[in-house]
């Protein structure tokens, strides 16, 4: 039986910074419950010695030289931002963290 | 915010044993960012060394600098750590403003350096060695800044601007293994230790290593527990710690107040805690929690980073001195006294006097001026920082005077003009005629008017009365405004008196 | 008109560089195809025929000035709505991208206007291309031109419905699990996923970092070939992209031999359970391969069994971290929750809003994926079964030469028949997932029609990692041999599609 509770859903949801309704909290509960259920097997497929794959394709030591290549102007780095102010990003007051 | 209360510090020393930990991050001064072409570079106008990589658009993708790996390798080898044969990137998830990814690119369970041990030597003269646990690469956030609200910081903001123009800035993070043992020092040997990674980044040209830039940062993680307990106290991490000061202060002042907490029966909370330098003491910051599930995975947009055994050998030969074995050789060199040469260490001024003395100066001159005279003018100054003074016009400084150019008094009056821009102390000296007087004539002029007002001066000094000759000597200076030669007035009044 | 939207690429590339006909009109004739059919097709989000035109004058102004810039030179191509291109917006079929115009190209889409190629538009998608329907796109989906009540395969819908709907003749896809080869399976045209890193991922807005391959959507293998030949190569700014390049596989696709090729068929993949008329397909092509000389052997590929549930481990990690840049500060949509919302609750709410139910439940799985706790039984279990699904592919590469499979287990399902059915869903790209997982090249080709139903079904070729010419010298030849029993292309069995 799955370990996805409505709770764990709202848990994840703010980890992931989405905001979920009650009706998608209790949506997203079953439809996760069944695929974690689903996939939940892999780790039968596998031990402690079966070594992991991160990458497809072996490769290592990819480097580029230290050598500045140009930079989007500042008009050109803030044409998508929905507000700006000053040359800066603009966003609302940060939660009071202090 | 209110102040906490404090035990005091003896006390808490003798009812506790002090756990530190300190990471300390550097911000490498490579050409460009870790994992983009932008220009790695402070103080200019916002998002002007951005990319679709450092401001995180879509479909951009990391690559990795080769210097900030070389860098890396060289900090991790100066520390004396292994090299990992095969590390990689992992992505920690976190969502802040200033982190444009919303997950910063750093090193988790395979950082390049790990392992390795740092002697650290605090003002009593103890040696500590501190033990390493890893150095790590990863990458730098972008600056806010809170606009309304009274102080200008977070709380009461209306809102807040982003500048990513350090973001991605490459940073190397050094992790101690926690500390033991340093007692009542504990603070000090906190602040040693940044000095000393300061002076090895500085040393091996991979840092700018400024701290009021923010290129060396701290966090100190300080426990406490009850003698002779074996279970180590619950931590804080006081964050950006930013001078070599404020580390030692907030080190004790967190000892102070988990004192306190511990004595009166109450628990430390496991919290991120803010240094304020204005108020001395350090404010609760978040708790650590489930929000901290950073959700650490390899990096899939890059690939593993397997420094070769000759490529970390050739770095390894690249590496200077260690900072230990350079003390001992300028200690030697210079002739100080322990304490003298201690003093200079404290005073954070090693490298001022080395160039100095490397410019001609002797070393005692060098050590007189930057311990002395220069050290007053930064102690008044509002930044504590150092004057805008080179080590090369300090040893010119030195050199006149030891060439009787320049007496004690007027080099002070022209370390003023050289602090206010107006040249090289030989160019200041000759521009306003500031070289002592010396010539017998002007001098001899001098003394007899001020004899003829004090007639029993030269018997005085006939009868060995030397102290007689000071008010000669001082009328003499006073009536040439301090440019006289004060020795050669001296040499002439015995001469007159003798004859 | 019609003559010109019919032809393949190459057969253009030919016409116009002999001067024959311009770049200009043969993307003049694809845009009025497009305004013909493309209200009932969807294929397109995005069009701008001005700057279309104005790059095929430039082809031809360079073919006449005689600078040769590539095979391709002055075909016109559909571009999947998931590359950044500087001069159109790029949406991934997300509302919360609608109306972001990149300051930058993908890599690809560079290398494509290098080439000469006149780009026609962007092709929808399912949002952030997850999905095989394209029923997810914020914007509504694209239709399968042999029948509009179903789906043209997803993500990449808009790409296979816009070149099996002659709006295009060629088009860029990008394949996470399949996107590229399930819409070419249902479609009757041509899709391939390259090796992971033989095309630059530079621009292509990211769905798992680690499965992404851009790759080429064509009506025949060879107009394939080349187009994989232009987008191809090594890119440093993809730090795993290949250094090496792959060869020449247009030249593969021209040398239509199988003779002594060993072909694997994956005993996990062999059609059981499949609709009978793909299987029944499929065992016409393996017999048509012995016929031609080939060799037809078994393999055996059991970690195959966990391949799904790994990729929708991996996938869903990795993507949850790539989307957690969408957060209304640097460009995007933005909503404001309410007065003085702190910028956590605007993000939040922004992401509610901004993102597709798909698309909030595969980030939930992938944050539970790797939170704390669940790490090592699902993430990191998903990366152990790769190497497993990796030493599957290594012993059979060791008996075969190409491992085949059909494409799909069905022909294109009615919209709506899986939306509300997750697993359902996921259960088309069994075929297709261990390419990706793996990093090795696939190609899905025409295999005829469905007895049935009388649907396009395809064949999927595979190949070792870096062998990508093996599928595009054995699909050309599979291609041709379909042509002569079928007396005509696949995709010219395709209906007419009613012209406004």
């Amino acid at each position: 039986m799955s370990e996805i509770t409505p709770e764990l859903v709202r848990h994840l949801a703010g980890l992931a910074r989405i905001l979920v309704s009650d009706e998608e909290v209790e949506q997203f509960t079953k439809q996760l419950s069944v695929i974690a259920d689903s996939v939940a097997h892999v780790s039968k497929a596998i031990d402690a010695d079966t070594p992991s794959t991160s990458h497809p394709i072996a490769m290592a030591n990819v480097f580029r030289e230290d050598v500045v290549e140009p930079s989007l102007s500042q008009a050109e780095a803030l044409s998508g931002a929905p507000d700006s102010a000053d040359g800066r990003f603009k966003v609302n007051a940060i939660l009071d963290e202090e | 915010m209110a102040k906490a209360e404090l035990m005091n510090y003896e006390q808490a020393l003798e009812q506790f044993e002090v756990v530190i930990g300190l990471e300390v991050h550097v911000e490498l001064n490579t050409n460009t960012k870790m994992f983009c072409g932008c220009k790695n570079e402070f103080g200019n106008e916002p998002n002007t060394n951005v990319c679709p990589i450092c401001i995180a658009l879509p479909g951009a993708l990391p690559a990795v600098n080769k210097t900030a790996v070389e860098s890396s390798i060289k900090i991790g080898l100066a520390l004396g750590c292994e090299i990992a044969p095969t590390g990689r990137f992992a992505r920690k998830n976190y969502f802040y403003p200033d982190l444009a990814k919303n997950f910063q690119t750093s090193q988790y369970d395979e950082p390049i350096a790990f392992e390795g041990a740092l002697e650290v030597e605090v003002p009593s003269g103890a040696v500590h060695n501190v033990l390493i646990e890893r150095a790590h690469m990863e990458e730098d956030a972008g600056k806010l800044t809170h606009i309304g609200g009274s102080t200008g910081r977070i709380q009461g903001a209306e809102y807040s601007l982003v500048d990513y123009n350090r973001a991605g800035v490459p940073l190397v993070e050094i992790v101690t293994k926690p500390i033991y043992g340093a007692g009542s020092e504990a603070p000090e040997l906190a602040a040693a230790y940044v000095r000393s990674v300061r002076e090895i980044v500085k040393g091996l040209g991979v840092s700018d290593a400024r701290m009021e830039r923010g290129n060396v940062r701290c966090d100190a993680n300080v426990s406490l527990r009850k003698k002779g307990a074996e279970k180590l106290g619950t931590r804080t991490e006081t964050k950006n710690v930013n001078s070599l000061r404020s580390i030692e202060r907030a080190v004790r002042y967190e000892i102070q107040r988990q004192a306190h907490i511990l004595a009166n029966g109450g628990t430390i909370i496991q919290e991120t805690r803010h240094w304020h330098e204005d108020k001395g003491a350090t404010s609760a910051g978040r708790p650590k929690s489930d929000a901290d599930d950073y959700r650490y995975f390899p990096e899939p947009d890059l690939v593993p980073v397997q420094p070769s055994r000759e490529l970390i050998e050739s770095l390894r030969a690249t590496l200077p001195e260690k900072p230990a074995d350079r003390r001992k050789r300028l200690a030697g060199e210079w002739g100080f006294s322990e304490l003298e040469f201690r003093d200079v260490v404290n005073a954070d001024l090693l490298d001022q006097l080395e160039e100095t003395v490397a410019a001609g100066a002797k070393p005692q001159a060098a050590r007189k001026w930057w311990m002395g005279e220069l050290a007053r003018i930064a102690n008044e100054s509002e930044e504590g920082a150092i004057p805008n003074i080179t080590p090369a016009q300090v040893a010119e400084l030195a050199k006149l005077i030891e060439d009787g150019k320049i007496n004690d008094r007027l080099a002070r009056e022209v370390l003023g003009y050289v602090l206010a821009g107006e040249g090289s102390p030989a160019e200041i000296v000759s521009a306003r005629g500031l070289e002592v007087v010396s010539d017998d004539g002007a001098l001899i002029a001098a003394i007899e008017a001020a004899l003829a007002t004090q007639p029993d001066v030269l018997d005085a000094i006939r009868e060995g009365r030397m102290q007689a000759a000071g008010q000669v000597i001082g009328a003499v200076m006073k009536a040439m405004a301090g440019s006289a030669d004060a020795a050669r007035v001296r040499e002439l009044l015995i001469e007159m008196a003798n004859k | 008109m019609t003559d010109l939207i019919r032809k393949t690429a190459s057969e253009l590339a030919a016409l116009i560089s002999s001067g024959e006909v311009s770049s200009v009109e043969v993307t003049r004739a694809h845009l009025e195809r497009s305004d013909a059919v493309d209200a009932a097709v969807h294929s397109y989000l995005y069009q701008s025929p001005e700057a279309s035109l104005i790059a095929a004058a430039e082809a031809d102004r360079a073919r006449a000035a005689g600078e040769v810039s590539s095979p391709l030179a002055g075909v016109p191509i559909a571009v999947k709505d998931n590359l950044a291109t500087i001069d159109a917006p790029t949406t991934s079929g997300s509302k919360i991208l609608q109306g972001w115009q990149p300051p930058y190209d993908a890599t690809v889409v560079k290398k494509l206007r290098a080439a000469g190629m006149p780009i026609l538009g962007k092709t929808n998608l399912d949002e952030f291309a997850m999905g095989s329907s394209t029923e997810f796109s914020a914007f509504g989906p694209s239709k399968n031109p042999w029948d509009l009540t179903r789906i043209p395969g997803g993500s990449g819908g808009g790409s296979s419905s816009v070149v099996a709907s002659f709006q295009a003749p060629l088009a860029i896809g990008s394949d996470t699990g399949g996107s590229i080869r399930f819409p070419g399976a249902v479609t009757g045209t041509v899709g391939t996923k390259p090796t992971y890193g033989a095309v630059s991922r530079y621009g292509l807005v990211a769905l798992a970092s680690s499965l992404d391959q851009i790759g080429p959507v064509a009506r025949n293998v060879l107009d394939a070939a080349m187009l994989q030949d232009v987008i191809a190569g090594h890119d440093p700014h993809d730090s795993t992209s290949l250094p090496e390049s792959l060869g020449s596989m247009t030249a593969a696709a021209k040398k239509l031999d199988v003779k002594g090729m060993r072909f694997g068929v994956i005993k996990q993949l062999a059609g059981d359970g499949f609709q009978p008329g793909v299987a029944a397909r499929f065992r016409e092509s393996l017999n048509l391969l012995a016929a031609a000389g080939a060799e037809i052997v078994e393999v055996d590929c059991p970690s195959f069994e966990y391949a799904i549930a790994a990729y929708y481990l991996i996938l869903p990690a990795e993507a949850s971290s790539n989307l957690a840049k969408f957060d209304s500060v640097r460009f995007g949509m933005r909503v404001e929750p309410g007065e003085k919302a702190t910028i956590e609750r605007v993000m939040a709410a922004t992401r509610e809003v901004g993102f597709g139910p798909e698309v909030k439940r595969r980030i939930i799985l992938g944050t539970y994926a790797l939170s704390s706790g669940s790490y090592d039984k699902f993430y990191g279990a998903a990366l152990k079964v790769r190497t497993l699904i990796q030493r599957d592919f290594d012993a059979a590469f060791a008996k075969a030469d190409i491992l085949v499979s059909p494409t799909a287990p069905t022909t294109a399902f009615k919209f709506g028949d899986k939306i509300d059915d997750p697993l359902a869903m996921y259960l088309n790209d069994i075929a297709t997932i261990p390419a990706n997982l793996a990093g090795i090249p696939g190609i899905s080709v025409p295999n005829g029609l469905a007895e049935e139903d009388g649907l396009p079904v395809g064949i999927q070729l595979l190949a070792p990692a870096r062998e990508d010419a093996r599928l595009y010298q054995a699909g050309a030849w599979l291609e041709k041999a379909h042509e002569e029993i079928w007396g005509k292309r696949m995709i010219d069995f395709a209906p007419e599609l009613e012209v406004n």
